[in-house]
C-alpha cells in the first residue's frame, strides 16, 4: 500500500546540551530541500480545510504549492498577503490546534508542517532581501494605533494598504508588544521580530515609542486628532495567586521574569544592565506556553533544577505541545496535579520553599476541563530558592482607568460589537485587549477584521 | 528622539542636577509623578523624581545622587550628550489642594523629589512647614528654592554640620508638638527607613501622611509586577497605584527587604562599569 503523504520532515534543532547554554533559537530551521521536499506531502486537498482553520486565512495551499515548485519567492508573497508577520507566526502559533490539526495528514499524526514552511518562506525571503511590494494610494483620513503588538501590527499594515495614515502609540521603548517582552529569543529570535517590524516603518506607518496612553497622551486627544483608533493594548499585566509569601525576594511574576530577559537582555547582564536573579531550584506555576518560556529561561541561567507546578493534568495544558517537548527535553521536571498553597521564605526575607497541595481531577467547570479539586491532608513543601507565577495575564488597568467612556467586561477585557468597534464609535479594539489570554495569530486576526471595519467605518463617513 | 542634555551641574560630591529636553514631560507633568529614562541600547530603565520642569522650554530637570551603575554612568554625560528613552510623567500626581498647615519632610535626594510638591502645596494657600535632612551638609540641596516659594524650613544633618544634629524626625517630633492638633498632612519622600520613622511618629497624632515610595520597578507601566506593595493588605503597584501612599498602611519592612533583591548584581553591576567603562 502506498503511503500517502508520507512522514513529517523533522525541524533540525540545536542539541539540549548546547541550547541550556544559550538564548539561541532552538529550531534551525528547514533547507531548500527539506521545505520543498515537506511541501511535496501535501496533498493539495480540494477544501484546504488549513486555511479555514487560520485565523488570518492564509493562503496555506498555494503557499506549500510554490514550495514544492521551487517558487519560495511567490510562497513569501502569498503568506505576506494575509500575514504580515510570518517568520513570527509560523514560530509562536499553535499550529496543533489550527492549520495542522486539521490537515487530512494529521490523523496519522503527520500533518504538513505548515508552521515550519511558512516561517522557512520568511526567513528565505529576508535572506535573498526579497520585500512585499505594494501601490498605495494615499488616503487623508487618520487612525490611532494603541500598542504595537500583533493586533496593532496587523490592523496597521491593512490600514496603509487601504491608504490612512497610520500613527501607532507604544508605551515602551521598543515595538512589538508581547513578540518583545514575552517570548523568549530561543522560541522567537528578536533579530526577525525587529526585521519584521521594520516592514511597518518601511511603508509608512509611524511609530511612536514611549508614548503611555492615557499617561503621557489623553485617550480623549486621540479621538479629537484622529478619525478612528484602534486599540491592541494586549493583557500584560500579570496575575498573582494571592498566596501568602508573594512579598518575598525570589518571587516574580512570570512578566517580570520574562520583560528582565527579552526585552531588557538580562542573559547579557552586566554587558547590559538590568540584573536578574535566578537560582539554582526554580518553581514556574502554571502550564501555559510563558510557563514554559520562564521555566526554560530560568534553566538558561542555569538553575539545576526548574520545577513546572500545575493543578491539572498535561493533558488540560494550554501550552503548545511543542513548547513541553522542548522543555521535557530540557530537563525541566512537570510536576502534575499540585497547587501551590503559600511561598515559604527565611528571616532576610528570601523564599526557600512553597508549600504545595495534590489535587484530583473533579467535575467539568467552565472551561471544559475537569476542576482540579485538592487533597486534604496532602500538603507538603517543596525546598525552592526561585518562584515564578506563570498563570496568566489580565489587560492593564493603566490604559482602561484612564479611559473610563470604554465599556469593559468584569475580566476587564473591552467589550466589542460583531466588527470589533466598542461601545465609542469609530473606535475598535481587537486581540488580547477584548479576550484576555490568547494567541499572536488571533490578534493578528483581530487586527486584520478591525482595520477591515475601519475602513468600511471611514469609507461611509466620507 | 533622543533627548539633549542643556545643562548640568554639581551639586555635590553626589548630587547632580542635569536639565534635559523631554517636551512632553515637560508640558504634561504634575508634581509627584516620575520618568523612567534609559540611557542607551544596554541601558536598564531607572525611574527617577523630577526636581523641575519648565514647561515653555520643554525642559525637565532631574537630579540624582551617584549610588549605583546607571546614575555613576548619567554622570559622565555632559551638556550635548543625549539620553536614548525618557517615558513619563508616569504614576498619579500628589493630591494638591488647600489642606491648612502642611509639613513636607524631604530626605537626601527625596529633597529635590519634594520640592515640586512643596511648590503647588504653597501656591495652593497651605501654610508649608518643611523639614529637609541629609547625612552632611554638603548633600543638602534646594534651600534656596524651597524657602522662595515661601516655605518655613527646618535643617538636619546627622553629623551636625549645618541645623540640627540628628535626624529630620526630631525636627518633625518638636513641630507635631507645637502645632498639635494644627497640622492638616504630612508628606514624607526620602529613603525608606526616614518614612517608616516619620509615618510612626504621626501615626499617634492621627495625621494622614503620604509617603512616596521609590520601589523595584522595570517597564513602569503595570506590566512586571516588581514594585507590589501591600496596603492593607491588597496588592498596589507603586508605578500605577502610587507612587505615593498612605505611609501609615504602608509596611516599609517589607518595602526595605525587597530593595535588597538586586543589591549583589548592582554591585556587580558598578564593578564592571568601573573597569570597562568607567575607567575610559
Amino acid at each position: 500500500m502506498v503511503e500517502i503523504g508520507g512522514k513529517r520532515t523533522i525541524m533540525r534543532e540545536r542539541s539540549v546540551e548546547e541550547r541550556i547554554k544559550n538564548f539561541h533559537s532552538v529550531p534551525l530551521g528547514y533547507s531548500e530541500d527539506e521545505a520543498t521536499r515537506e511541501a511535496q506531502r501535501c496533498i493539495q486537498c480540494f477544501n484546504a480545510p488549513c486555511e479555514i482553520n487560520c485565523p488570518v486565512h492564509m493562503k496555506i495551499k498555494a503557499m506549500i504549492r510554490a514550495i514544492s515548485d521551487g517558487d519560495f519567492k511567490e510562497a513569501f508573497f502569498i503568506a505576506k498577503r494575509d500575514n504580515p508577520i510570518p517568520a513570527m507566526a509560523g514560530r509562536v502559533c499553535p499550529q496543533e490546534i489550527q492549520c495542522e490539526g486539521v490537515c487530512p495528514l494529521a490523523q496519522r499524526g503527520q500533518g504538513i508542517n505548515i508552521g515550519k514552511l511558512a516561517a522557512f518562506v520568511a526567513d528565505w525571503a529576508r535572506e535573498h532581501e526579497v520585500k512585499e511590494e505594494f501601490h498605495i494610494e494615499e488616503r487623508p483620513e487618520k487612525v490611532a494605533l494603541i500598542g504595537s503588538g500583533p493586533a496593532g501590527i496587523s490592523c496597521a499594515v491593512d490600514l496603509r494598504k487601504y491608504g490612512y495614515r497610520v500613527t501607532i502609540f507604544e508605551a515602551l521603548h521598543t515595538p512589538g508588544g508581547v513578540t518583545q517582552y514575552g517570548i523568549p529569543d530561543f522560541r522567537l529570535p528578536k533579530d526577525l521580530v525587529d526585521y519584521e517590524l521594520s516592514f511597518l516603518t518601511e511603508i509608512g506607518v509611524d511609530i511612536q515609542i514611549n508614548m503611555v496612553v492615557g499617561q503621557n497622551i489623553e485617550f480623549g486627544e486621540l479621538l479629537e486628532a484622529f478619525d478612528a483608533t484602534f486599540i491592541g493594548t494586549g493583557a500584560g499585566a500579570p496575575k498573582f495567586m494571592g498566596i501568602p509569601g508573594e512579598k518575598l525576594k525570589g518571587v516574580y511574576s512570570a512578566n517580570e521574569f520574562l520583560i528582565r530577559t527579552n526585552l531588557m537582555k538580562s542573559y547579557h547582564f552586566p554587558k547590559y544592565d538590568t540584573p536578574i536573579v535566578c537560582g539554582t531550584k526554580v518553581g514556574a506555576i502554571g502550564a501555559g506556553n510563558v510557563t514554559m518560556d520562564a521555566a526554560r529561561c530560568a534553566k538558561r541561567f542555569g538553575a539545576d533544577e526548574v520545577h513546572i507546578i500545575y493543578r491539572r493534568t498535561r493533558k488540560e495544558s494550554p501550552a503548545r505541545e511543542e513548547e513541553i517537548e522542548h522543555a521535557l527535553e530540557e530537563g525541566i521536571i512537570f510536576h502534575e496535579l499540585i497547587n501551590p498553597i503559600r511561598i515559604i521564605g527565611n528571616e532576610d526575607g528570601w523564599v526557600t520553599g512553597i508549600e504545595l497541595v495534590r489535587m484530583k481531577l473533579g467535575e467539568m467547570d467552565n472551561s471544559g476541563r475537569p476542576r482540579p479539586v485538592p487533597i486534604i491532608g496532602s500538603e507538603f513543601v517543596m525546598e525552592l530558592d526561585t518562584v515564578i507565577e506563570a498563570i496568566g495575564t489580565q489587560p492593564n488597568r493603566l490604559f482602561l482607568n484612564k479611559a473610563l467612556e470604554l465599556e469593559t467586561t468584569r475580566w476587564d477585557t473591552i467589550k466589542v460589537d460583531d466588527h470589533l468597534m466598542t461601545n465609542i464609535e469609530g473606535v475598535y479594539a481587537g486581540g488580547d485587549a477584548i479576550r484576555g489570554t490568547a494567541t499572536v495569530i488571533l490578534a493578528l486576526g483581530d487586527g486584520r477584521k478591525a482595520a477591515k471595519s475601519i475602513n468600511q467605518y471611514l469609507s461611509k463617513r466620507s | 528622539m533622543k533627548h539633549t542634555i542643556l545643562r548640568k551641574e554639581k551639586l555635590s560630591a553626589e548630587n547632580y542636577l542635569i536639565e534635559i529636553k523631554a517636551t512632553r514631560v515637560a508640558e504634561r507633568f504634575q508634581p509627584g509623578q516620575f520618568v523612567i529614562l534609559r540611557i542607551h541600547e544596554r541601558g536598564e530603565r531607572m525611574p527617577l523624581t523630577l526636581a523641575d520642569v519648565n514647561p515653555k522650554n520643554g525642559t525637565i530637570t532631574l537630579i540624582f545622587q551617584v549610588v549605583g551603575k546607571t546614575t555613576m554612568e548619567l554622570r559622565t554625560l555632559n551638556v550635548g550628550d543625549t539620553i536614548l528613552d525618557i517615558v513619563g510623567p508616569l504614576g498619579n500626581p500628589s493630591e494638591i489642594k488647600k489642606f491648612g498647615r502642611v509639613i513636607c519632610v524631604g530626605g537626601g535626594t527625596g529633597i529635590a523629589c519634594v520640592y515640586p510638591i512643596i511648590r503647588a502645596l504653597a501656591n495652593a494657600g497651605n501654610d508649608v512647614i518643611t523639614v529637609i535632612g541629609a547625612r552632611t551638609k554638603s548633600l543638602l540641596m534646594l534651600e534656596e528654592e524651597i524657602k522662595s516659594v515661601k516655605s518655613k524650613i527646618y535643617i538636619t544633618t546627622d553629623d551636625g554640620s549645618k541645623g540640627h544634629h540628628g535626624f529630620v524626625t526630631d525636627v518633625l517630633r518638636d513641630l507635631l508638638k507645637k502645632y498639635d492638633g494644627e497640622v492638616n498632612r504630612v508628606i514624607s519622600i526620602g529613603p525608606p527607613i526616614m518614612m517608616k520613622s516619620v509615618a510612626e511618629l504621626t501615626r499617634s497624632y492621627h495625621i494622614k501622611t503620604m509617603a512616596s515610595l521609590n520601589t523595584i520597578m522595570v517597564d513602569g507601566t503595570g506590566m512586571c509586577g516588581g514594585c507590589r506593595t501591600f496596603i492593607d493588605g491588597e496588592m498596589k503597584l507603586a508605578c500605577i497605584d502610587g507612587p505615593e501612599f498612605d505611609a501609615h498602611k504602608v509596611n516599609f519592612d517589607d518595602l526595605m527587604s525587597r530593595l535588597e533583591m538586586f543589591r549583589g548584581k548592582e554591585a556587580q553591576a558598578t564593578e564592571y562599569f568601573n573597569k570597562h567603562v568607567g575607567a575610559k
